[in-house]
């Protein structure tokens, strides 16, 4: 085989889910009644921005066969962070920007470092810290509330001149800044090769502490990331468990669609970025074809299962059932 | 000349179970080691030792004159000591560049940037080459390419890290004959470059051709070494095994005559299955306790997978009292009309539910005899486990408590128990007494001469001689996927067990193929 088919199959999910959204996003653009214009596409991509950074988020300790249930509440938090700390003038803004930034950091890390020095599983350790860290936001923002710096949140949720929304242009900034150069970093591949097999990791002298850390506290900083674009779009802050337990289960539904394996080792968070673009434009697909929007979780339920399928098919060539269990 | 690496006095416990004792190693640059004993010998645990995976009790270890201690596999990897086990170390994953450079790979601007992907594929490239395995591709994931080629990419990833010391440990298992040859090739002109090469085998012409030392080990102590082309093979044979047989076996009942008339309860024929089982025939008659032996490893284990119905894909004829059967899963072949049962090797995975009661565990497999419309009856259920703890008189303080907190031997217990509650016709067992205390060993002797006499048919893997010679009938040699040889009587020595292990006498494997053997055939020429 060839270069170019080796790499087009080690990025088989992404590409997939790719497909599957510029299909759906068509279908979408035909049935709407305004097409293809500026506004509907900024918010179109508005909405899907944000999920597809907390999908992000959860990509790395998926990639380590690991799970981070709180990054829908990391993402509330930062959001209430936000709604009291990026207000004020330009400067003090962005200040408040990057210590809601380095609070999303904290909270990964300590994800990371309980898992690691405590270990303990990543399900339970980050949905307790997770019910924490929405315990904090709610004492940030008992009541919805709170005000953003607008001139920055125009500017993000808005439209650059050509017509391209600034949402994309952040989304690309966070892929080529954070995604690119982990995925290219030691630790990057250290975290896939403990994903991959984790004694086999140890035996080649991987550092697995430390990438495994690193995947936690990076996964935090991209939930406060969607926090702080939330915030952007909603003018406010607001500590609801529903949203942060919605963000949480359609992160992994994204990963998932997007082709990142839950046991690990294998994926990437643009195959997630895909993943959250298709479970979004599902729902608004629903509203141009006049369905009831009650219809909306059946709908999505079926892509993820569809989208499961489609990675359970090299099962059928197991040649001894014992291996399915492994 | 000074020693590349010396272990001194090295000794290693398990628990009660002792690995090494007080054993010594020495290998110098230049020379190619090659490491023999039998299983259990702490072949493993030495080398294990040297690459830093297990921490010694007691003992020294001199690099190149100079005491280290390695604490990870890292420390050893850095000491320039690469390790190349048995088990493979492969990220299935990944390419076989980013495996090939896991530790070290490559960057982009100085220690700190990116990895470099070019340069990276270009290291892969020339150690795959070196290895002589040109036709890996470096960009191919490690879980597309064969067991053979895979063996090649770990030997490259081993020579990417410039090790002094190289430790192949069956290295060449899983190889094709031309990968052997080039693997052969490399490693002589390594050894001509300098390195220090250790080898074990269980092939004794690799070891002929290959090794310039010898070293033997028995029981987890250093037997002796000595110069290749020094000893014969049947010398060596003979220092490898000669340790007591320390076990009290059951009386085996000389009743061959009889039971060569019973019609078999299993009975195979040209079971094949990918390239790890080739055309095995055997029979098993009520009444007899039929062994598998042979180094570990050689198909056995895929031999009772395949019997239980757990392989898909299996060649052969298969029959139980007779009757031609297809099992598909465990599930059938549980079922009275089949009468299978398998005591798998890895009783905490594959035989308990660790944190589920000892009752539970008992009643699993026979769970639906007590059920009525899928409601599990308490009390027939009861009555049926009791009867059984008293039967292998199981030592659990409390019924009600998990399987986990019973001691090695009771859980073993249970997982023959939970078998024998099926009151199978044909029972599989995988190394029953591995790791467990000599009371009990005793006791599951006496119950498998006990369930043979009342009528059951018994294969017995193990990887114990003395257990092949003191329980078993006769005895199925396995090399290589095959049956190589058949003993039984006075044949059913540990000299002939360990050298038709090692597939040593050219003896062809008595036809316990084809022809009706009888269950004397295979003992008497």
């Amino acid at each position: 085989m060839s270069d170019w088919q080796y790499h087009f199959r080690a990025h088989r999910g992404a590409w997939l889910a790719g497909l599957m959204f510029v299909v759906i996003f068509a279908l979408y653009i035909t049935k709407h009644q305004a097409g293809w214009t500026v506004p509907v596409l900024t918010t179109a991509t508005n909405k899907g921005v944000v999920l597809a950074i907390v999908a992000m988020a959860q990509t790395l300790p998926v990639l380590t066969a690991g799970i981070d249930l709180s990054v829908g509440m990391v993402f509330v938090l930062a959001n209430c962070l936000a709604s009291h700390l990026v207000v004020g003038s330009g400067p003090q803004a962005a200040l408040g920007a990057v210590v809601v930034l380095a609070v999303g950091a904290a909270c990964g890390w300590l994800n990371g470092a309980i898992i690691v020095y405590g270990r303990l599983q990543p399900i339970i350790t980050t949905l307790a810290t997770g019910t924490v860290y929405y315990g904090a936001a709610l004492g940030l923002r008992p009541v919805p509330g709170g005000d953003v710096h607008a001139g920055f949140a125009e500017f993000v949720t808005g439209a650059l001149p050509g017509g391209v929304p600034a949402m994309l242009l952040v989304l690309l900034l966070v892929v080529l800044l954070v995604w690119v150069p982990y995925r290219r970093s030691t630790l990057g591949r250290a975290a896939l090769a403990i994903g991959s097999a984790e004694g086999a990791a140890y035996m080649s002298g991987v550092p697995i502490a430390r990438a495994k850390i690193l995947a936690y506290t990076l996964s935090g900083v991209l939930a406060a990331v969607g926090g702080l674009l939330l915030t952007c779009v909603t003018f406010s802050g607001e500590a609801s468990a529903t949203i942060g337990g919605v963000y949480t289960l359609n992160s992994i539904a994204s990963v998932v669609i997007g082709g990142t394996s839950l046991m690990g080792g294998a994926g990437s968070a643009i195959g997630s970025v895909f993943g959250a673009l298709v479970l979004r434009t599902i729902g608004d697909l629903l509203f141009v074809f006049d369905l009831e929007p009650l219809w909306q979780p059946l709908f999505q339920g079926l892509i993820l299962l569809l989208a499961v399928s489609l990675g359970s098919l090299q099962l059928l060539k197991l040649r001894n059932r014992l291996d399915l269990f492994k | 000349m000074q020693a590349a690496l010396e272990l001194t006095d090295i000794s290693k416990r398990y628990g009660g179970v002792r690995a090494l004792e007080r054993a010594r190693f020495a290998c110098a640059p230049g020379r190619i080691h090659a490491l023999l004993g039998e299983n259990g010998a702490g072949k493993s645990t030495l080398i294990k030792v040297m690459a830093g995976v297990v921490q010694p009790d007691e003992g020294r270890i001199l690099l190149a004159g100079q005491a280290r201690r390695f604490a990870h596999p890292q420390d050893a990897v850095r000491a320039g000591v690469a390790c190349i086990f048995q088990e493979l170390s492969l990220m299935p994953d990944l390419s076989v560049a980013d495996n090939i450079c896991i530790t070290n790979p490559p960057r982009h601007f100085g220690r700190w940037g990116p990895i470099n992907q070019q340069a990276q594929r270009r290291i892969a490239e020339a150690a795959l080459a070196r290895a002589g395995a040109e036709d890996i591709h470096p960009l191919a994931p490690v879980d597309s390419l064969s067991l053979s080629r895979r063996q090649m990419v770990e030997i490259a990833k081993a020579l990417v890290r410039e090790p002094k010391i190289l430790i192949l440990d069956e290295a060449t298992s899983a190889l094709t004959a031309a990968d052997v040859l080039r693997v052969f090739t490399l490693l002589k002109r390594l050894r001509d470059e300098g390195l220090a090469i250790v080898y074990i085998s269980h092939r004794m012409n690799e070891i002929a051709e290959l090794a310039d030392d010898c070293s033997v080990f028995r029981n987890g102590q250093h037997v002796a070494t000595f110069e290749a082309g020094t000893h014969t093979d049947a010398q060596i044979v003979e220092m490898m095994i000669g340790r007591d047989i320390a076990h009290a076996f059951p009386p085996k009942p000389d009743r061959s005559a009889e039971l060569a008339t019973r019609q078999p309860a299993l009975e195979t024929k040209g079971l094949s299955w990918q390239d790890r089982l080739h055309d095995i025939t055997l029979q098993a008659r009520p009444g007899e306790i039929v062994g598998l032996g042979g180094l570990d490893g050689q198909g056995q284990r895929e031999f009772f997978l395949a019997l239980f119905g757990v392989l898909r894909g299996v060649q052969g004829e298969v029959r139980l009292r007779g009757e031609l059967v297809h099992l598909d899963s465990p599930g059938q072949a549980k079922q009275p009309q089949h009468g299978l049962a398998l005591v798998p090797e890895d009783r905490k995975t594959d035989g308990l539910m660790l944190p589920m009661s000892v009752r539970d565990n008992l009643s699993f497999a026979a769970l639906s005899s007590f059920s009525r419309f899928g409601l599990v009856s308490g009390a027939d259920e009861s009555a049926a486990v009791d009867d059984m703890v008293r039967k292998l008189s199981i030592k659990a303080p409390e019924l009600g408590n998990a399987v986990g907190t019973l001691s090695g031997g009771n859980q073993q217990k249970v997982v023959i128990a939970k078998w024998l509650m099926n009151h199978p016709r044909v029972i599989l067992l995988s190394d029953p007494t591995r790791g467990i205390d000599v009371g009990t060993k005793q006791e599951i002797y006496l119950l498998l001469r006990r369930l043979a006499d009342e009528g059951a048919a018994v294969l017995l893997y193990s990887t114990d001689y003395a257990e092949l010679i003191g329980c078993c009938d006769r005895v199925a040699v396995f090399y290589d996927g095959r049956i190589v040889r058949w003993l039984a009587g006075d044949q059913l020595t540990e000299h002939a067990l360990v050298a038709s292990a090692l597939n040593l006498d050219a003896q062809p494997a008595q036809a316990s193929a084809g022809h009706a053997p009888g269950l004397n055939t295979p003992a008497v020429h």
